[in-house]
């Protein structure tokens, strides 16, 4: 068995008689920031789709430590330990801040009926872990002052973070943020650049990136993966990817 | 006081009670709206199947020589709830799941089909007569003057009320305290979300059938009692009521449900009181219509978003 923590191989998928996916292969390594590049249009978030669980693949296969899940529906995926996030913010906006946290955890509390019923001792102290968590991710996220704002009301960055907070809860395997710093000023951006770098170092996580802020994705990148039209295009170390003539033609058009 | 103001308090007494079961009802439709967004047809037949249920226990027991009051009533609430439950819960596994992800007017179409089909099936198994349900709770309290008009508040009124704030209350607790009730209201924000995050909304939706059918079969005991006869085709009507009820708060919202049904009870009792009572129905849609053109999102609904 092969060392990666995700495994896609020849990924196809079609929509009717769109071909939007064409044979990607992705191989993610523990511990590294993988990220996914291509022009609009190029089939990243759909390869992603298909990672999740949110499309089920018309071809190919998807393995994570080693386990197909190209079949199973989302929620099983991610109690397996793979989560993400999406281009735009997707929080339970009239929920607090920290009842966000706290519904990403529902399979942690996961006890039957009755110890809830009964608050048993198991019971109590999984809702105080889940909660002691969630103030420990909020921390490390910077919104421990707005645990009990409705997540609706915080500004664009704060939301942002709060998703990764809210993926983290979790305690992931592997963490896939779509385009994370979109609509981020340049502070934000830089922030979030030492958060997700942090999460690998300090966290036993993958890191799955989709984005087209080209320094961000150059400057913490350990491999990354071109794709064009549903196709691959490149795959290598950062540096490799900045000198490959197809990237760059790709990217730019034909001189 | 004036005979006209005593006889408007007897009307508002009449319209609450009537109103709590239409708001028990109504949360049913909402819930289940909230969540996937289909009006749930069939809900009126549980109600009605939560009726017939406990006029079974009722005549049950009553062979088998329980008297008890208190007994009876526990139990025909509890058999109406367990098997109210039960229906609602087979209706959304074998008449909803299997089709959910379908364009939008295919559920409704189910919906309305699992409603004839319930329908018929009890007036084969009962028969389509009216059945009279035993006046278990009889009497009341009177006030007023004897010589202008006399309001009466009985037993039953009372105790609808009082199951109905019961109900409300354990329902606003388990939605807004439990780990279950936090899941729910993710998932009535963003079902693939909450989806991806881990949370099985098979279950989560299951999970809301199931509580709409109890809150139903409540309602349906209770106002069996009340109106001492019943037939299969109880469920319609007071679907539909209950349907305008949730409209008129606010589709998919539970505090709306509970809003509505008061305001559709109240305004049907008063509508009775000064105009010939045939009125209260016309009165009652022309209700729903209105706010569908005004205010089509109702009294507490939030605007839809649009997701981009």
């Amino acid at each position: 068995m092969s060392d990666n923590l995700l495994d896609v191989s020849n990924l196809v998928m079609r929509f009717g008689g769109l071909l939007a996916v064409d044979g990607v292969n992705l191989q993610v390594k523990p511990r590294q920031i993988h990220s996914v590049i291509g022009p609009n249009g190029a089939g990243k978030t759909t390869v992603f789709n298909c990672i999740s669980g949110f499309y089920t693949p018309t071809d190919g296969t998807i393995r994570y430590r080693g386990k197909a899940i190209h079949r199973m529906s989302g929620h099983r995926i991610s109690l397996l330990g793979l989560v993400r996030t999406f281009q735009h913010v997707r929080l339970f906006a009239s929920m607090t801040v920290i009842e966000n946290l706290l519904v990403a955890q529902h399979r942690h509390l996961n006890t039957n009926y009755f110890a809830g019923l009964l608050k048993t001792p198991s019971y109590r102290r999984r809702q105080r872990e889940a909660m002691d968590r969630a103030a420990h991710w909020l921390q490390q996220v910077d919104l421990l002052d707005f645990a009990n704002r409705e997540a609706g009301n915080l500004s664009y960055g704060q939301q942002r973070r709060l998703e990764i907070a809210r993926c983290m809860v979790t305690e992931p395997g592997l963490l896939m943020l779509d385009e994370p710093a979109a609509g981020l000023n340049p502070r934000e951006t830089a922030e979030l650049d030492q958060l997700i770098m942090r999460l690998r170092d300090e966290q036993d996580i993958a890191v799955l990136l989709i984005e087209h802020d080209m320094g961000l994705v150059m400057g913490i990148s350990d491999h990354i993966t071109v794709i064009n039209q549903g196709a691959p295009l490149a795959d290598g170390p950062p540096d490799q990817i900045r000198a490959n003539p197809a990237v760059i033609k790709a990217y730019l058009g034909e001189s | 006081m004036t005979e006209t103001s005593l006889y408007v308090l007897q009307q508002l007494i009449n319209g609450l009670t009537i109103g709590s079961t239409y708001a028990l009802i109504a949360i049913g439709y909402t819930m289940v709206y909230g969540i996937i967004g289909m009006i749930n047809f069939a809900h009126g037949e549980v109600y009605m199947i939560g009726t017939y249920t406990a006029f079974i226990t009722i005549i049950g027991l009553f062979t088998m020589g329980v008297s008890s009051l208190p007994v009876v009533l526990l139990l025909a609430l509890m058999t109406a709830i367990i098997i109210s439950s039960t229906y609602g819960y087979a209706i959304e596994r074998v008449a909803y799941r299997p089709l959910r992800g379908g364009p939008r007017l295919i559920p409704l179409i189910t919906a309305i089909g699992m409603s004839i089909f319930l329908q018929n099936y009890i007036r084969l198994a009962q028969g389509s007569r009216d059945l009279a349900m035993p006046a278990l709770i009889s009497g009341g309290i009177e006030f007023g003057d004897p010589d202008v008009f006399e309001v009466s508040l009985s037993w039953m009124q009372l105790i609808i009320w009082g199951v109905t704030l019961a109900s409300m209350t354990a329902l606003a607790l388990f939605i807004s305290r439990s780990r279950l009730g936090r899941a729910c209201r993710a998932c009535a924000q963003d079902l693939k979300m909450a989806n991806l995050l881990g949370i099985d909304t098979n279950r989560i939706i299951a999970l809301t059938f199931v509580i709409g059918a109890a809150l139903a079969a409540i309602a349906g005991v209770m106002l069996g009692l009340y109106y001492g006869t019943i037939n299969p085709y109880i469920g319609f009507m007071a679907g539909l009521k209950a349907f305008t009820a949730a409209v008129l708060g606010g589709i998919g919202s539970i505090p709306g449900a509970m809003l509505g049904g008061l305001i559709l009870g109240i305004t049907e009792a008063m509508t009775a009181a000064f105009f010939p009572s045939e009125y209260k129905d016309v009165v009652a849609f022309s209700l729903l219509v209105l706010i569908l053109l005004f205010r089509p999102t109702g009294l507490l609904g939030k605007p839809e978003v649009e997701k981009v």
